[in-house]
């Protein structure tokens, strides 16, 4: 690939793969938007919303959330140590929201009318008119939040860029409250079909339950993201990202233990409030005890015994773990107990094109990640602002 | 109430703020204000499954003529369900074995208050005078919302179209109505399974029919209050409507009910956050603010508490060097006096 510069070859395993996927991926694309979405999905009436709803919005947008927590914790709860993860996390989660829009593109019938509802006739009553609002604002507050980084690097826009790291506080707490209302709304969009959502999933706590989950999520990513730059890109991070490295993902490992509990006990309080219990000794129930027990609990236990030994590596491994529960959670609520009473010859499956653009986008996240930071001062200090960091 | 489940957890901010006053597609107000709404009111004990309510949506719809003829009655023996090019179809359902089958006619039941209409982000459908939910595609963006949202499973999507898609469902025939004529199926259907009118004039109907042959119908009309009401309404013969595929558990909270709790949260979020944080960040920036001070006093202080020592050791130290110099002073003097002395001496014995 274009960004590959130091190891002489194109042709490394990831190069190879990754650019099997790119090519798929364009194939499936010009299929997509000539023949429409027919031809390459398997959505049907009975689901009108795959994987590129339940993976690409759903999934994206969880795990983009190391964006407002990093940025939060470091500016508004005063955790300065932390201040070196804030750019990576930032770039994280304006390429996540980036690429949430841009898949989006394929999901929607008439992707040329994604403004419509902003701009010409707007559904007010809609969540997803308020999730598409915040998604829309979000996204250009994580622009203008990332923008130093390319102002430094491309320099001679001092002034823009000073302008920008003063509205630095300002930007985040525009974050959070986005933040705060489109994780939940994703989760409040389920709550139009009771009909069609498994009880044990359908719980007027859907929006809390998403938002509460949204922060360990996006603090399990700016964990894992982490571990895994140190392995590519260390060459690039100077001494104060690497000297707050360590005791962020401790302190996250920490803090995600926590949230997940109080998300374990809200999950807990759901099936009591509406008294579900019987629903646990069918097969949907050992499916939800599969998600809560292995992918919440656990994980959640692993992150305090981590924190509490100072052990990095269970942090590492518990980090990918609770992401993978995220993602599960997700898809879940979107897919798997979504239309659960529907014969099996109308319930979904992902086609071969929607997981193959599903991983396009992903594969672009990646290339669009390396080609900044290897340029642009995500994991340094640039030495012209070491004075005026922000 | 779940709802209130959900309000109450976000606090009393949450419910003051708005009691979701502005998240009705179409509100109960907006329904009072069309009495003249018409309705169809749907007798499954009369439907005989001969499909003429199929042909003539197809053909007043103008919509794609199906693979199969529509009196090609093997059709029936599959469960169907509307799709893309066909917005109304019967089903057959045989609920006693060894009894005729009951069939049951699908279409959108125009609801009241329209999941469709509330679910949709850029306000496409809408609940119309006549009662007909209709739908706008100059405006969609083929989200497919609507088609989570409807608890009926009703709208279809062109999945098959790439420039053009719309969403696909019955319209009540409302460019026929507007001029004055019944609904196609209504038109065609040669029992009388079907009947227009306005919907408070079908509810006495339906219930007179019940209470007119008893034993015969379900007690129930359904649609009077399922999901908040909705204008097509069905009357089935014994033993249930689930009998027939009708869900008999969808509740009768409006789907806009169901999301306005999520909604009025927004005013509450986007009004208590911003100061929650600004306070946090104070209260963080204090906390520095105030262990910055704590450690330049000690700083402070400890500097005072050394340089007063280490002038009091001067002050010592300049002592001992004023009595020092004083008794060198004083040695020296002596000695030249003794010197002096002795040179006198010395100049008188010579």
């Amino acid at each position: 690939m274009t960004t590959e510069t130091q190891k002489g070859t194109l042709f490394t395993p990831w190069n190879i793969v990754a650019g099997i996927i790119l090519a798929a991926g364009v194939v499936v694309t010009i299929m997509r938007f000539t023949m429409g979405l027919g031809s390459v999905t398997n959505l049907s009436d009975n689901n009108p919303w795959g994987i590129w709803i339940g993976f690409d919005l759903l999934c994206g947008v969880a795990l983009a959330a190391g964006g407002y927590t990093t940025s939060a914790a470091c500016y508004i709860f005063g955790f300065k140590r932390f201040h070196g993860a804030v750019r990576p996390a930032i770039l994280t989660a304006f390429l996540g929201y980036a690429l949430v829009v841009f898949a989006l593109n394929y999901d929607v019938g008439r992707p040329w009318r994604l403004p419509y509802p902003i701009f010409y006739q707007q559904g007010t009553t809609s969540i997803l008119f308020e999730v598409g609002l915040c998604v829309f604002i979000y996204l250009t507050v994580l622009f203008l939040e990332y923008l130093p980084a390319a102002l430094e690097w491309k320099r001679g826009f001092d002034k823009y860029r000073d302008i920008l790291v003063k509205l630095t506080m300002g930007l985040t707490i525009l974050g959070v409250i986005l933040s705060t209302l489109h994780q939940s709304s994703l989760g409040a969009l389920y709550l139009i079909a009771p009909s069609k959502l498994h009880p044990l999933w359908y719980t007027p706590y859907l929006p809390v339950m998403f938002f509460m989950s949204s922060m360990f999520a996006g603090m399990s990513m700016v964990i894992f993201e982490g571990t895994l730059s140190h392995k590519h890109f260390h060459h690039k991070m100077d001494d104060e990202y690497n000297l707050g490295y360590e005791d962020l993902q401790m302190a996250f490992s920490k803090a995600a233990a926590w949230i997940m509990a109080g998300y374990l006990a809200m999950k807990l309080l759901g099936l009591a409030m509406d008294n579900r219990w019987q629903y646990l000794g069918t097969g949907y129930g050992a499916w939800w005890l599969v998600e809560v027990v292995g992918f919440v609990a656990l994980p959640c236990y692993a992150y305090a015994v981590a924190y509490r030994d100072r052990n990095l590596k269970l942090a590492r491994f518990t980090a990918l773990w609770t992401v993978l529960g995220i993602v599960l959670n997700r898809f879940n609520v979107s897919l798997v107990a979504f239309n659960w009473q529907l014969p099996s010859v109308d319930r979904y499956f992902p086609s071969a094109g929607e997981i193959i653009i599903s991983l396009f986008v992903v594969t672009i996240g990646v290339i669009a990640f390396r080609f900044i930071v290897t340029r642009m001062p995500i994991f340094y200090v640039h030495p012209a602002y070491k004075d005026s960091s922000h | 109430m779940k709802r209130r489940h959900f309000l109450g957890l976000l606090g009393a901010a949450g419910v003051t703020l708005g009691s979701g006053a502005t998240a009705k597609a179409a509100s109960l107000g907006d329904v009072k204000g069309l009495p003249n709404a018409g309705g169809v009111l749907f007798d499954a004990s009369r439907c005989i499954g001969c499909r003429k309510c199929e042909a003539a949506c197809n053909q007043v719809n103008d919509l794609p003529k199906p693979a199969k003829a529509f009196d090609d009655l093997t059709v029936l023996d599959v469960t169907r369900r509307t799709d893309a090019k066909t917005y109304t179809i019967v089903n057959k359902y045989v609920p006693d074995a060894g009894k005729p089958p009951v069939f049951r006619k699908i279409q959108c039941n125009h609801c009241m208050e329209p999941a469709c209409a509330s679910a949709c982000f850029v306000a496409a459908f809408k609940k119309s005078e006549t009662g007909a939910v209709v739908y706008d595609p100059d405006v969609c963006v083929g989200c497919r919302y609507c088609m989570v949202a409807c608890p009926f499973n009703i709208p279809a999507y062109e999945y098959d179209k790439a420039f053009t898609p719309r969403v696909m469902k019955c319209t009540m025939c409302q460019p026929r109505l507007l001029e004055g004529k019944l609904p196609g199926c209504v038109e065609a259907c040669p029992k009388e399974a079907l009947i227009f009118g306005k919907r408070r004039e079908l509810l006495n109907l339906a219930w007179d029919r019940i209470g007119g042959n008893p034993g015969r119908y379900v007690e129930h009309v359904y649609g009077e209050r399922e999901m908040g009401g909705t204008s097509w309404l069905t009357i089935a013969p014994k033993p249930s409507f689930a009998a027939i595929g009708m869900d008999e558990n969808l509740g009768t909270t409006s789907a806009p009910e169901l999301t306005s709790g999520a909604l009025a949260a927004v005013p509450a979020v986007a009004g208590i956050w911003p100061v929650l944080l600004t306070g946090l960040y104070a209260i963080s920036k204090r906390k520095e603010k105030i262990a910055e001070s704590e450690k330049q006093a000690a700083v402070a202080a400890a500097i005072a508490k050394a340089s007063a020592d280490a002038e009091a050791k001067l002050a010592e130290e300049l002592a001992k060097a004023e009595v020092a110099g004083k008794r060198r002073i004083e040695v020296e003097v002596k000695k030249a006096l003794e010197a002096a002395a002795k040179a006198g001496e010395e100049g008188e014995d010579a």
